[in-house]
């Protein structure tokens, strides 16, 4: 293993188990409601190796026990998980060169902090490579895993998650994820127009649409504005991205 | 078998995983199929993290209650300086706070 190989494992590690302990409330809280909602241990273990995406699956859940029609079920983690469709378009051109099993084991293991870093890596102008993404996803996938398992065993033990305060800490974790990638071009309209977008969505359309029709406003406004200045904002990034 | 997993709760999982890695390779394929991804697109690609980001705090900091708002405002300024661990931790100090003055 060459050294630089070393670097790029120990740095992939560093910024997954950053990861892995923002999300770790999360998992622990998962395989807790899971639970509570009449799943077994094996099935939300099963579900959080296999969707290995919190908040769908947090969703999924608490629809089992409404005795939901499955279809819906399915649909309605779909469209919690649309923006991973945006993800994996944006980071198209930095995983271009990895083999077509590469892509599709890496794309697995595609969340949102994991875009937020492979799009951070490649801004700083580092090539992003099959070894880097792989611990990246793993240092997180494993923790992920082993936790549901642990908050299946505590159960209805963990009670309610506003009483202990977690509730705020996923709105403040993306927040800080949304900050890191302020001096991109036209950052503040694009946050501006999906926040309003988002809020209206809310009221207007309901839960989970606002995702993707927030983020459509933000998007739209990027595509419309002037084009001017973009080369100069994304070079400022590599200082902003090392939060 | 049937202590560890329930046929349609097994089949539920298994539609959601399919459909969810569906959208996570989605983008990718249909991105390549394009020949030369103009400017525009480019730009719009390149503002996908703030904008879909953003969508997972905003709702939360205008239908949280006060004290979710107030949290987050703090989160904001902190965040301005600091990185993502010491924002969550004085959010989670700053919301508990609030939690216990207010009631």
């Amino acid at each position: 293993m060459t050294p630089a190989t070393k670097e790029e494992i120990r740095d992939a590690f560093r910024r997954g188990s950053a990861v892995a302990i923002a999300a770790a409330p999360f998992a622990v809280l998962f395989g807790a409601v899971a639970v509570d909602n009449g799943l077994t241990i094996a099935e939300a273990a099963l579900m959080s190796a296999t969707l290995y995406a919190g908040a769908s699956q947090l969703v999924g859940v608490e629809l089992f026990n409404h005795h939901v029609a499955p279809w819906l079920v399915v649909l309605s983690i779909f469209a919690v998980n649309f923006r991973h469709v945006l993800y994996s378009a944006a980071i198209a051109a930095h995983i271009r060169h990895l083999t077509f099993w590469q892509k599709a084991t890496s794309l697995f293991l595609l969340t949102d902090p994991q875009f937020a870093e492979t799009e951070r890596r490649a801004d700083s102008g580092i090539r992003v490579s099959y070894i880097w993404s792989m611990v990246l996803g793993l240092s997180v996938y494993v923790p992920w895993l082993c936790l549901t398992i642990i908050g299946g065993f505590l159960g209805n033990l963990i009670g309610d998650p506003k009483a202990i305060g977690i509730d705020v800490l996923l709105p403040i974790y993306f927040m800080g994820l949304v900050l890191g990638f302020r001096s991109r071009a036209n950052w503040l309209p694009v946050v501006l127009a999906s926040g309003a977008g988002s809020i209206l969505a809310l009221h207007f359309v309901g839960s989970p649409w606002h995702v993707s029709l927030g983020a459509l406003a933000g998007i739209l406004v990027a595509a419309v504005l002037p084009l001017d200045g973009k080369e100069a904002a994304t070079l400022g990034e590599t200082v902003e991205g090392e939060a | 078998m049937e202590t560890f997993f329930h046929t349609q709760t097994l089949l539920i999982i298994a539609a959601g995983a399919i459909a969810t890695y569906l959208t996570r390779i989605g983008g990718y394929v249909f991105i390549t199929r394009m020949k030369r991804i103009p400017p525009r697109v480019e730009a719009a690609l390149n503002a996908v993290p703030a904008a879909v980001l953003t969508t997972l705090v905003a709702p939360a900091a205008v239908t949280g209650g006060l004290d979710v708002s107030l949290t987050l405002l703090v989160a904001l300024v902190v965040g301005l300086r600091l990185s993502v661990l010491p924002m969550l931790a004085i959010g989670w100090i700053v919301v508990m706070t609030l939690r216990h003055v207010i009631g």
